[in-house]
């Protein structure tokens, strides 16, 4: 029972910050939270996959649709070489991001030729990244005001209220990436990314890059399957 | 049991004191944080006990008009949202807090700023969601808020407003806390803590951190729907435009029965702590407590639908749901017979805390046994809606959740305070809560059975409810009394209370080697875990000598097996000196505990960015609901206003060091 | 679960991770634009596909979309993500919630109705 004296339990001498699998708490974090969007998007992609061929009026993805009330013929909303290039930027852009993250890891690295020196700057694959990014969301841009003159709004049936919220989701992830991706850019111009912040810009990839495998899905699930 | 050590020790620290509301506000110490969860849950149980007792009050008897049906429907919504979201859930979290970190052997969860954010997030989205009830525009369908119900069509008004945004508030509380704990666990176990030496409340907060980051997407998504729909206009919910009436209530069950075992296993893990320790037996079946404990996480997400038997699903839905409802009582009466098995052949202490881990176990059978019974579709159809579902979850969790943290209460108060509670107190505590709850909820098996419908406001006469319904509002009260009395006794016990010393209740785990309350840093130095008693390996070898230990591993992290156990036959624990939790740190009786700058800790700042973030983040939201009242300029100012605090906290926040800096850079991570 | 804790605890070894793990064994470039090339092709592949009426037609338009995602899915989340590389606690983390996903998408369609068990036993 309670002794008086407190027992001295087996010391161990860590130091400050030890982890008990050796990996950084902000990794483990991270793909922690990764796992919880791959639940919210699953509900996003469910609930459109749910409605698909639901409303009552168009226009469609993939069919058109004339409106009984007025005889206006809708095309097909869907633009499919439009969201193809799309598609290509984002999958570029983790092309560049995981080269950025390299030129952050090997920065100490001797660099010869111009080859290792472009490879090895990790502010042109930050900044390229960051552009892809725009680029994508530029799309987006694009594609929602276009399906907007075309006549479909987040209001207009279940399709335009399942198909904006879902990429919609999926685009501000994709702009919170890039505020993020800016913010590293510019600590880089301030005092240069060295391995140490390694760890910041895996974290910041892995975001990217998860976000980036959620629109492959997108794609083919909302875009290509009719 | 002369449960109380002789006061050997300094009066314990006394948290309330010292550097005012400020070190609350800016604190980042998982203790504090936790004591804070504590008490503004313990609040929140007497607010939405109160809104119950008015629902009985107004159901004793028929025809009754003490209240009237909006008012019956604000409090019977807010009754179930408050005790699942803002009384045991938090309740649950303020011992996550306390306790991970120190079942462990860490000095705080892995980001305590995070951490600190939670339970900002927590309070203000609770203040959010309650204070709409004294203006009368409280949310009033229902807490699972079934749309097309809750769309503006039919529930015009603010009410619905507050209970969607609040819900939403409250989900990035949760989310934020499981990410942090998750990892908490995963990263911060003291060398030797391996997987299945952790203590088993920690296992099963472990489990409930997954439950909860995978389950609270899928509401948020379904919240999300709803609020645009509110606000937006859009469609999700409007069944003229071809929505489909089961959307919501598919997303929201496959939170909500996940939802369920958030709110139970955390009970689980503190009666699994309660009772080796009062049985000084250690707990039986640890491995497979382990397994049930995950199989219950992993198939609570597949029984959603049996929330839904009624709407008629098919055949093959109902049989697969119903079988998958029945296989979860499989693990979970693992659990209960385990508990059973530590009880049976100890020599069993009756505290209170020991007896309110009995009462769950008793109680949560009962309502364990009536689930089954809703587990077949044509059962379930004669019993849904019915008053038989209202006992059927008033057993399993308040006789299963609110008991088992009642337990916890008891056995870790003096850990968090230093005090122990009044047994005395606790003894009427205990009885008036199991006659007055099993007055209140056993009745209502039989008024069920009889047909009396849920959510009715009041009822006619001669449809032989009306002795039940007397005898459950009977019940009730004696359930407030009981209640009124644990606060009372945590009021006085908090500072008048016996002084607990380290470890009043000889139990086995790490948390009761450093003193109550822990010095901020909770342990001098990290200890060397080298079983699942680490404690009882020192205090009462007896005890662990018949459980097999597990050695794996111990070579890789160099403990000297042999050195250790002969160290406490050799008399470490026969010594006059008490030490602060770690070697060579001798305590006087009286002295004091050694700052964490003497012994070179770094502990972090004290801040109050996460409490501006949170505070953002609510602004932010509540601009919405004027949308609604036509005041566009208020809407826009608050959005704006509470965006620019969020962004400009979270970037100061983000941008700011977390701690001084440390002499070890070897170890960056954070 | 248990990958981490057999991992090695002792400070010696949590240093020596810490140095494997800020030089990972990582793929370098010659990778990256391979994988960032069949990403692409992939990608054509499918549009294509999309293109072809007659294939579109045949049943197996939806499978072979699905297979030709979920390929592009894997090769981000081995090589992008270098999960292929890394610890195998964030391949639990993140397969264990994916699988999750992807049972409550499938659970979810088969109860509206959008998938159907085609085996004439059960309807």
């Amino acid at each position: 029972m309670a002794t008086s004296a407190l027992p001295t339990l087996p010391t161990a001498d860590v130091g400050h910050g030890y982890t008990t699998t050796g990996l950084p708490h902000r990794k483990v974090a991270i793909w922690a939270f990764i796992g919880s969007e791959c639940m919210l998007f699953a509900s996003l992609i469910s609930t459109y996959l749910i409605y698909k061929g639901r409303s009552v009026k168009g226009p469609f993805p993939h069919e058109p649709w004339t409106d009984p009330a007025n005889g206006h013929v809708f095309k097909p909303i869907l633009n499919i070489p439009v969201t193809s290039c799309s598609t290509f930027v984002l999958l570029m852009s983790s092309l560049a991001m995981v080269l950025a993250l390299a030129a952050v890891e090997n920065r100490d690295k001797p660099k010869v030729s111009l080859g290792d020196k472009i490879l090895g700057s990790s502010r042109l694959w930050l900044l390229m990244t960051a552009l892809l990014g725009i680029t994508f969301l530029g799309f987006q841009a694009f594609e929602f005001t276009s399906f907007v003159h075309e006549g479909l709004s987040i209001r207009t049936n279940l399709f335009g209220s399942s198909f904006f919220t879902l990429t919609g989701f999926h685009g501000a992830h994709v702009t919170a990436g890039v505020i993020w991706l800016l913010t590293m850019l510019a600590i880089d111009f301030k005092r240069g990314l060295g391995p140490k912040d390694a760890l910041n810009v895996d974290i910041m990839a892995l975001y990217w890059h998860f976000v980036d495998v959620v629109w492959i899905a997108i794609f083919t699930l909302i875009y290509l399957i009719k | 049991m002369a449960t109380i050590a002789a006061p050997s020790y300094a009066a314990p620290a006394d948290y309330s004191v010292g550097e005012g509301w400020r070190s609350w506000l800016g604190t980042t110490d998982h203790k504090k944080i936790g004591y804070l969860y504590f008490f503004t849950a313990l609040f929140f149980l007497m607010f939405g006990g109160a809104e119950a007792e008015m629902i009985r009050w107004q159901l004793r008897a028929p025809n009754q008009h003490f209240l009237t049906a909006e008012t019956y429907n604000q409090l019977f919504t807010m009754h179930g949202t408050t005790m699942i979201f803002l009384v045991v859930m938090p309740l649950s979290a303020a011992f996550f807090n306390l306790l991970i970190p120190l079942q462990i052997g860490a000095r705080d969860v892995a980001f305590p700023r995070l951490n600190a954010f939670s339970y900002w997030v927590y309070l203000l989205g609770a203040i959010f969601i309650s204070a709409p009830i004294f203006f009368n525009a409280a949310p009033n369908a229902g807490w699972f808020g079934y749309a097309p119900l809750t769309t503006n069509a039919y529930s015009p008004g603010l009410n619905i407003d507050f209970w969607a945004l609040g819900l939403q508030i409250l989900g990035i509380s949760s989310l934020a806390a499981g990410f942090n704990f998750i990892t908490t666990i995963i990263n911060m176990r003291a060398p030797g803590m391996n997987l299945m030496r952790m203590p088993m409340f920690t296992w099963m907060a472990f489990v409930v951190q997954f439950l909860i980051v995978l389950a609270f997407p899928v509401v948020t998504v379904a919240v999300v729907f709803l609020v645009f729909d509110r606000f937006f206009g859009t469609n999700f919910y409007t069944i003229a435009a071809g929505a489909d009436p089961l959307l919501w209530q598919h997303l929201f069950w496959v939170f909500g029965h996940p939802e369920v075992y958030i709110l139970v296993l955390p009970a689980f893990g503190l009666v699994s702590e309660v009772l080796p320790t009062f049985s000084r037996k250690p707990l039986f079946g640890y491995p497979v407590m382990v397994y049930s404990g995950i199989l219950i996480g992993v198939l609570g997400f597949g029984v959603w639908a049996h929330h839904m038997f009624a709407v008629g699903l098919g055949p093959i839905a109902d049989t697969v749901f119903g079988v998958t409802t029945m296989l979860i009582a499989i693990p979970t009466g693992v659990k209960i017979f385990n508990w059973i098995f530590t009880m049976w052949g100890g020599s069993i202490h009756f505290t209170t805390a020991s007896m309110f881990a009995i009462g769950l176990v008793g109680m949560f059978t009962i309502g364990g046994i009536s689930g089954i019974m809703h587990s077949s579709p044509p059962a379930d159809l004669q019993q849904t809606d019915t008053y038989f579902v209202v006992a059927h979850f008033h057993y399993v969790l308040f006789g299963g959740s609110l008991m088992g943290l009642f337990a916890g209460i008891y056995y870790y108060f003096p850990k968090l305070t230093g005090h122990l509670l009044s047994e005395r107190l606790g003894q009427w505590h205990f009885w008036l809560n199991v006659v007055g709850s099993n007055l209140a909820f056993f009745p209502m098996h039989f008024s069920g059975m009889l047909g009396m419908p849920r959510r009715v406001y009041t009822y006619d006469a001669n449809q032989g409810w009306d002795t039940f319904n007397m005898l459950s509002t009977i019940g009730a009260i004696i359930v407030g009394v009981a209640s009124l009395i644990l606060v009372v006794n945590i009021l006085i016990s908090r500072k008048r209370g016996a002084i607990a010393g380290n470890d009043p209740w000889g139990a086995g785990t790490l948390e009761w080697s450093i003193p109550s309350p822990p010095p901020v840093y909770n342990f001098a130095h990290i200890p060397r875990v080298t079983s699942r008693y680490p404690m009882w390996d020192l205090t009462s070898p007896h005890l662990t000598s018949d459980v097999p230990h597990s050695k794996a591993g111990d070579q890789s992290i160099e403990v000297d097996v042999a050195g250790v156990e002969q160290g406490h036959v050799g008399g470490r624990t026969a010594s006059a000196q008490p030490t602060a939790g770690g070697r060579g740190v001798p305590v006087d009786s009286g002295a004091r505990i050694p700052t964490a700058a003497e012994l070179g800790i770094p502990i972090p700042y004290t801040t109050t960015k996460p409490f501006f973030t949170a505070l953002g983040l609510t602004v932010m939201l509540s601009g919405l609901p004027f949308a609604h009242m036509d005041k566009p300029v208020v809407q826009y100012v608050l959005l704006f206003c509470g965006a620019s605090l969020l962004v400009g906290s979270l970037y100061w926040w983000l941008t700011s060091p977390l701690e001084p800096e440390v002499e070890h850079p070897q170890h960056t991570a954070h | 679960m248990s990958a981490d804790s057999s991992h090695g605890n002792s400070p010696a070894a949590v240093a020596i991770e810490h140095d494997l793990g800020a030089e990972h064994e990582h793929p370098t470039w010659s990778v990256y634009w391979k994988v960032a090339l069949v990403l692409t092709l992939v990608t054509v592949l499918e549009v294509w596909c999309y293109y072809l009426p007659s294939f579109v037609a045949t049943p197996y338009f939806v499978p072979v979309l699905l297979v030709l995602s979920a390929f592009k899915f894997t090769v981000v989340v081995m090589f992008y993500m270098h999960l292929r590389y890394d610890h195998k606690l964030f391949r639990v983390l993140f397969t264990g919630p994916l699988i999750l996903a992807m049972i409550a998408i499938t659970a979810l369609l088969f109860l509206f109705g959008k998938l159907a068990i085609r085996t004439g036993l059960l309807t």
